[in-house]
């Protein structure tokens, strides 16, 4: 169903200046945290509420809050987690450009269930215009009594700061980002400790994506257990998707997790259908990172029941038939696609963010990408997709952070479900040049031809 | 000798407060960027030094962070610079179309120059607008669902602008 908490004001006309978000009902959840609540009670309704954490790991977020440790003297931080560089995702982007004051409301309630007098939004470097909306957004909040010390009389202080990055893909990861934050290269941090614990200047620190932090704010004004009403099982609220590829209305839509993907694809409500006619060969259903399924895996699950749009059943069957929810990030592929050539672009992109700091991820990546690009070439032979796959295998859980899996899985998957087009690329190079495989077996049982 | 005026010291004195007493290297990456568009579009050696002194850290540890993230020019770069996005969902609706587009018209190669220093074309990953796709960054802002007629009016636009700023 569409359901929209975030997004439902996104387009009233002026929503990006406060008077017009506070005359929306803007800020109430200030109002209610800090006059009616106190931070363990704010933490309690995170934890009701059933939030998962929407930055790709899906960890339930008020378990995360109620890990950081408290240090007599020593302050903790919240650290906002605007990166957003996964390939495929531009929905934090949609928050923060239109409804930066959605996301400072949310990041002032959060900072009061931390105590975090001095917040940190870590945002690419690249979206440099929405740096200056949420500075505005800042000030204005700022001005009318929301920010600084002594908020509404409660005697919580909380300044907000924007730290702009300077482009790595591996920023976004957590303690990477803390390096960052600290003035240093991303190199993604070893751990334990955890941030939790040890995390911004050695001090306890949360850092929560910025969907997230904006749930947060439906979550106090209704109250976490009627927001875990929303949705199925353990996808509960709604969640942003930011669809793109092959589709005719990309974008960023807002659902409950209980729609079919079949409906997210084809129904005018969301994506409208892939155009000019054109069957579905394949999808990424949660942002690069996450295996690339063909359209009748996709569509059903080995049960043959109709996959849902939420994190059990876009992961259901694991990685033999299954993907992952990941950061949102919905690319469809329709029957002209090459999954090669666009297995290579990965590959590139996460030999390129490589922090260097394994040699798993470091090497493999880049024969990864070498091998790939000689098979897109017409230079490949057969033994190339077998050892792209025993490359991948070897960086799978052998690296410091998650980054190396995200770069093995794509390509596992591509080779998994996808096998006899890499084989027809090495064995028909020439005819590989002029035209795409096509569909194949893996064609979408449903939508047959048009 | 590079200096920041008067007020650019301000907005690096506005910066390091925003992070704990002591911390002042967190402001290293906002701070190279202020350098950046002040100093001629890339951050020379000296320029890199000038920020260690400002931060009160060692030159080293700039040179480190500068060549680590993609944003930060370590040679000289065209007044302009297209940085187009080639990864995947940029792929699937037609970025090398435009890219090879934008070579043969200004006649230079991705990470090249033209001669008259106008222009740079820097193929870039995904900038989080794989919806508005193809796309390229250009200075502050994004241009999207790039098409070869829209391509010759931002080229136009940036000849025209760089003539009455001259
Ligand atoms: C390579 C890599 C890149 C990541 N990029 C992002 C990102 O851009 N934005 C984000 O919110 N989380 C990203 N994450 C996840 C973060 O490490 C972290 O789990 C997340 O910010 C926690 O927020 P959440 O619990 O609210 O989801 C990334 C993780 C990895 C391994
Ligand atoms: S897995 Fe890759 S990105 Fe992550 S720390 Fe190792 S080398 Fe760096
Ligand atoms: S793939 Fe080009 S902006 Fe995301």
């Amino acid at each position: 169903m569409s359901k929209k908490l975030l997004l439902e004001k996104a387009h009233v006309e002026g929503i990006r200046g406060y008077d017009v978000y506070r005359r929306e009902g803007g800020y109430r959840s200030v109002e209610k945290a800090l006059k009616e609540m106190n931070p363990a009670a704010v933490v309690e309704e995170v934890k009701k509420s059933g939030l998962r954490g929407r930055g790709g790991a899906g960890f339930p977020c008020g378990m995360k809050w109620s890990f950081l440790a408290k240090v007599e003297g020593v302050p903790a931080h919240l650290v906002c987690n605007a990166d957003e560089s996964e390939p495929g995702t531009f929905k934090d982007r949609y928050l923060m450009e239109f409804l930066p004051h959605l996301l400072i409301e949310g990041l002032i309630v959060s900072s009061f269930a931390l105590n975090s007098h001095d917040t940190y939004i870590y945002i690419r470097g690249e979206y440099a215009w929405i740096i200056d909306i949420l500075e505005t957004a800042i000030e204005e909040a700022k001005a009318n009594g929301w920010l600084g010390k002594n908020i509404l009389g409660s005697g919580f202080e909380c300044n907000i700061h924007v730290h702009r990055g300077a482009g790595a893909y591996i920023c976004g990861e957590e303690t990477a980002l803390l390096e960052s934050l600290e003035g240093k290269r991303g190199n993604p941090r070893i751990k334990p400790p955890f941030p939790a614990v040890k995390g911004a200047w050695d001090r306890p620190t949360v850092v929560n994506n910025v969907e997230t932090i904006t749930a947060v704010v439906p979550i106090i004004n209704m109250g976490g257990d009627e927001y875990a009403k929303i949705g199925v099982g353990k996808s509960t609220g709604t969640k942003l998707i930011s669809a793109c590829g092959n589709i005719n209305k990309p974008g960023v839509y807002e659902m409950d997790m209980t729609i079919t993907v079949e409906e997210f694809i084809y129904s005018d409500e969301y994506c409208g259908g892939i155009p000019n006619g054109k069957k579905l060969k394949a999808c990424i259903p949660g942002g690069s990172s996450v295996p690339i399924l063909p359209a009748n895996l996709l569509l059903k699950t080995a049960k043959g029941e109709p996959r849902l749009m939420n994190y059990e059943s876009l992961s259901d069957g694991g990685f033999i038939s299954g993907s992952m929810m990941g950061s949102g990030g919905f690319i469809v592929l329709d029957e002209d696609q090459c999954v090669v050539r666009h297995t290579y672009t990965l590959a590139r992109f996460y030999r390129h963010e490589s922090c260097g700091q394994c040699s798993p991820c470091r090497e493999g990546t880049g024969w990864m990408e070498k091998i790939l690009k000689n098979i897109e070439d017409g230079k490949g032979k057969i033994s190339d997709i077998d050892l792209l796959w025993d490359i991948q295998r070897r960086i799978e859980g052998n690296t410091i952070c998650p980054l190396g899996d995200a770069a093995a899985w794509p390509v596992a998957a591509a080779i998994r479900h996808f096998r006899d087009e890499f084989e027809w690329h090495v064995l028909n190079p020439e005819e590989a040049k002029v035209r795409n495989y096509g569909l194949a077996h893996y064609a979408d049982p449903i939508h047959v031809a048009v | 000798m590079i200096k920041f005026s008067e007020e650019k010291l301000a907005e690096v004195n506005k910066i390091v407060a925003r992070y704990p007493a002591g911390k002042q290297k967190s402001a290293l990456l906002p701070v190279l960027h202020l350098a950046q568009e002040t100093f001629g579009g890339w951050l020379s050696a000296e320029t890199m030094d000038y920020v260690a002194t400002l931060l009160q850290i060692q030159p080293v540890e700039v040179y480190e962070v500068a060549t680590f993230y993609s944003m930060y020019n370590l040679k000289p770069v065209g007044k302009y610079m297209f940085e187009v996005c080639h990864t995947g969902p940029c792929m699937i609706n037609g970025s090398d179309e435009i890219i090879q587009y934008i070579k043969s018209k200004l006649n230079i190669g991705a990470g090249e120059t033209t001669a008259d220093g106008l222009f740079s074309l820097k193929t870039v990953e995904c900038l989080g607008a794989c919806g508005y796709a193809p796309m390229m960054q250009l200075g502050k802002n994004y241009r999207e669902h790039l098409t070869k007629e829209k391509v010759d009016a931002i080229i136009d636009e940036c000849r025209k602008n760089a003539a009455t700023n001259n």
